[in-house]
């Protein structure tokens, strides 16, 4: 019965959507007050609506109701509780459910937030969001539904892929999504502003906030599956250019590149075309993401069976909506006219280089992800493009960028003296480079990337720290600090952190130490500074799995400085193995240790890696997110969410 | 396989990078394979680590677990020590599985628009930018009364007291 109605509340989403893509926009169009206003009761109601169809299928998984396809397929009475609620977006039709939730939940804030928009924009806001809802409802209820049954209910599931049982699955997706569908927002406000005509400093103030709160729940989903990854694979890697991987990358770098030049919009008036085209290709680069994933177009170059249907419907979602605000975008770009005047030097042009940087570093991604199949489709080659190539043609975007962003950082608007930058940044220019050179002369015989990373990430750091140095004013006065506008602490905390990151990503891959032999029991041996002995073997049942459990004892200078228990896990209903490392977390290194498998003369093969600096690259993505959050917090967007009730805030033309 | 197979289709962003990882519950490099001489055995593990698994998804020989991966490291080790050079061993291993194995793909043929699609677009993004920012500044000032940034300090002080 619960399942009947969370069918039935999406379907009803499903017109309800329907009404708010179309009855708003008209409104607005013939100046209707009656029409327009009904977005708001129309985006509450798909919000709850499809929340009412996701707590259905929650209590489908919950309760263990085998009539349905999809939890059968993934789902296990005796799976924990934790993973019974995670299991609902850890497959297709589940997750989709979860899309169109955050996507209703982001229109629904629109409406709420936007009490200081101007009524034809709000309108035009959420009927574009209401049009977004209706192809993704549409979607999932003609191509995937989660709420099928079973012509003959099982006894029991096929239980949750091991791999995804785990904490991560419950917040690395839900993040992920948040972002994903976060830039739908700055979406709805662009081809609303393309409808209306107008881009202004309001409409840049107003968009921003959206796009910063996306990108930070982007960069916490990136850095959370980031980590998982890390810990759960079983050889520490933490990037690996795939093509899912890439997929919610490129918007990230997109959105990085959006909140970046709406803030020229907001102070400065330029940039505006070139802004409402960030805010198209951010989103659409997300729907790209969503059609690699699900479509398995690109990863598929071998017979895994997927489902064509599914692909074609994304690609039809992502032609109507990304072909529809080009075309828009076409026709009427040229009305945008910039207002402000800046010289070639300038904060300005600093962020302009920021955006060439970040869009062709995206659009390299995007091109070595599709590469391989524009070859096979026309070329009629099979090859790949893996790691190396994106670590040759992404990385020295990435240089350039942290080279020059603590100098466009400090630049002042309009017209900018580089001497006297310059000056400001030379002491953390020395650090930088005492440091990488340090590196360099410590280390013998080993790539220069070791070094440069250091190098850039100090420069970034401290760069950063200079900038809120300078801010003190002639007198030093710390306590300028503190009535420093939250935005500008939350640009030194973000740029630090891409700093911090960079150290990490340099670390773990330039001194990384790896050591894969057969142990004997008792018998302790050396990797790097470290002595490792194995005292036992165990087996060790859990709830749904049997493990091979061992336990290793970590010194240091002859001393225990860790007890480590790598795990070798099979779970029987799945049939599947999964390794989990023992990792032994330090602020420069971590300890990495997975056991294998028992070998012929009594041993185990065990592989232990030194990690230096692995948790920089998470910590330095916390800190980007902390920094995003900050400015988000910072007074004008507070104010001008607060001004609903002023109505005389900004005038509607 | 076909297992996870059907589940690659479904999985949001890392979790498929996760899945990916495990065919089987052996190590990828296994003490076995590991050739007595460093050297050798370094060499090894750098052209492992450009070979695509060519059972898998987006694995290099180096990472997956598959058999097909183990096969083809000893192979590699075998080449190895019978003399080859690095380049002889990747053209002999291209030979025989394609150039789909080459996770750094070549530079020649269409290929090269992949190569150099990165420094063109720069170049003509750059272009772009620079004559955008060469008009804006030479652009007539209208005639804007906006604050200095020293004054807009002094405001923003002002407003926050």
């Amino acid at each position: 019965m619960i399942t009947e109605l969370g069918h039935f509340a999406l379907a009803l989403a499903l017109v309800v959507a329907l009404v708010q893509a179309i009855v708003p926009m008209v409104g607005a169009h013939r100046r209707h007050a009656g029409w327009m206003a009904v977005a708001e009761p129309a985006a509450n109601a798909q919000f709850l609506l499809i929340a009412l169809s996701f707590a259905a299928l929650t209590y489908a998984f919950v309760t263990s109701d085998f009539s349905l396809q999809v939890v059968v397929a993934n789902s296990h009475s005796a799976k924990p509780m934790l993973y019974k609620i995670s299991g609902v977006w850890g497959n297709h039709e589940g997750s989709m459910l979860l899309w169109v939730l955050i996507l209703a939940l982001f229109g629904a804030c629109a409406s709420w937030f936007g009490g200081n928009l101007p009524p034809s924009l709000r309108a035009r806001v959420l009927g574009v969001q209401g049009a977004i809802g209706v192809a993704f409802l549409a979607f999932i209820l003609f191509t995937s539904n989660p709420f099928t049954r079973m012509a003959v209910a099982p006894f029991d599931g096929q239980d949750l892929n091991p791999l995804l049982q785990d904490p991560g699955l419950a917040f690395h997706p839900p993040f992920l999504y948040l972002g994903y569908v976060g830039l739908s927002v700055s979406f709805s406000f662009a081809v609303a502003a393309l409808i209306e005509g107008r881009v202004d400093a309001a409409w840049g103030r107003w968009v921003r906030p959206w796009t910063l709160a996306a990108w930070v729940f982007l960069t916490i989903g990136i850095a959370m599956g980031s980590w998982w990854a890390y810990y759960e694979l079983g050889w520490g890697g933490f990037w690996f250019w795939d093509p899912v991987e890439n997929a919610s990358f490129m918007p990230w770098l997109f959105a990085a590149a959006l909140l970046h030049s709406a803030i020229v919009v907001e102070k400065r008036e330029s940039l505006k075309a070139w802004t409402i085209l960030l805010a198209i290709l951010a989103f659409g680069f997300s729907l790209i993401g969503t059609f690699i994933v699900r479509s398995g177009v690109i990863t598929s170059v071998h017979a895994f069976a997927n489902d064509p249907e599914r692909g074609v419907f994304i690609l039809a979602i992502l032609a109507i909506f990304t072909g529809g605000a080009l075309t828009l975008f076409a026709a009427r770009a040229g009305t945008m006219e910039a207002k402000g005047v800046f010289s070639l030097l300038s904060r300005e042009s600093g962020l302009v280089a920021n955006n060439i940087l970040l869009a062709v570093s995206s659009f390299v991604v995007f091109i070595g992800t599709i590469w391989p199949l524009v070859a096979e489709m026309f070329l009629d080659r099979k090859l790949s493009v893996g790691p190396p190539f994106f670590n040759m043609a992404f990385t020295p975007f990435m240089i350039v960028l942290g080279l020059i962003l603590p100098i466009g950082a400090m630049l002042p608007w309009k017209r900018a003296k580089l001497g006297r930058v310059m000056r400001q940044l030379a002491p953390a220019f020395v650090l930088a480079l005492a440091i990488g050179g340090l590196a360099w002369a410590m280390q013998t015989g080993r790539s220069l990337m070791g070094p440069v990373g250091l190098f850039l990430g100090t420069w970034l750091v401290f760069g950063a720290l200079t900038d809120l140095w300078t801010r003190t004013g002639r007198d030093r006065d710390l306590t300028r600090l503190l009535r420093l506008p939250r935005a500008d602490w939350g640009k030194a905390v973000a740029h630090a952190g891409l700093g911090v990151t960079m150290l990490g990503v340099a670390g773990l891959m330039a001194w990384e130490e790896e050591d894969i032999r057969t142990v004997q029991l008792n018998e302790p041996w050396t990797v790097g500074a470290f002595e490792l002995v194995l005292t036992a073997v165990n087996r060790v049942e859990g709830p749904n799995y049997i493990s091979t459990m061992g336990d290793v004892t970590l010194r240091q200078d002859a001393q225990d400085i860790a007890s480590l228990h790598p795990e070798k896990r099979t779970y029987p209903v799945a049939q599947m193995p999964t390794t989990e490392a023992a990792i032994d977390y330090r602020f420069l290194r971590d300890v990495y240790v997975v056991i294998g498998d028992a070998q012929a003369d009594g041993g185990w093969a065990m592989r232990t890696y030194i990690k230096p600096l692995a948790n920089w690259i998470w910590a330095g993505s916390l800190l980007m997110a902390l920094g995003g959050t900050l400015s988000l917090s910072d007074r004008r967007f507070r104010v001008a969410a607060g001004a609903r009730r002023e109505p005389k805030g900004v005038p509607a033309e | 396989m076909t297992r996870a197979g059907r589940w690659w289709a479904k999985c949001p962003a890392f979790i498929l990078a996760l899945m990916l990882a495990f065919s089987a519950p052996v190590l990828a490099v296994t003490p076995s394979e590991v050739l007595d001489d460093p050297v050798l055995e370094s060499r090894a593990r750098e052209i492992s680590k450009g070979l695509r698994c060519p059972v898998c998804q987006n694995e290099s020989i180096d990472e997956s677990n598959a058999s097909v991966s183990h096969d083809l490291r000893v192979l590699v080790r075998e080449r190895l020590v019978a003399g080859d050079s690095n380049e002889e061993v990747v053209d002999y291993i291209v030979a025989r599985y394609g150039e789909f194995v080459l996770l750094r793909p070549e530079t020649g043929g269409a290929n090269i628009l992949l190569w150099a699609a990165g420094p063109l677009m720069l170049l003509i993004a750059g272009g772009v930018g620079i004559t955008y920012l060469r008009r804006r500044s030479r652009a007539p000032g209208t005639a804007e009364a906006t604050l200095s940034e020293a004054e807009e300090d002094r405001v923003r002080a002002l407003l926050d007291e």
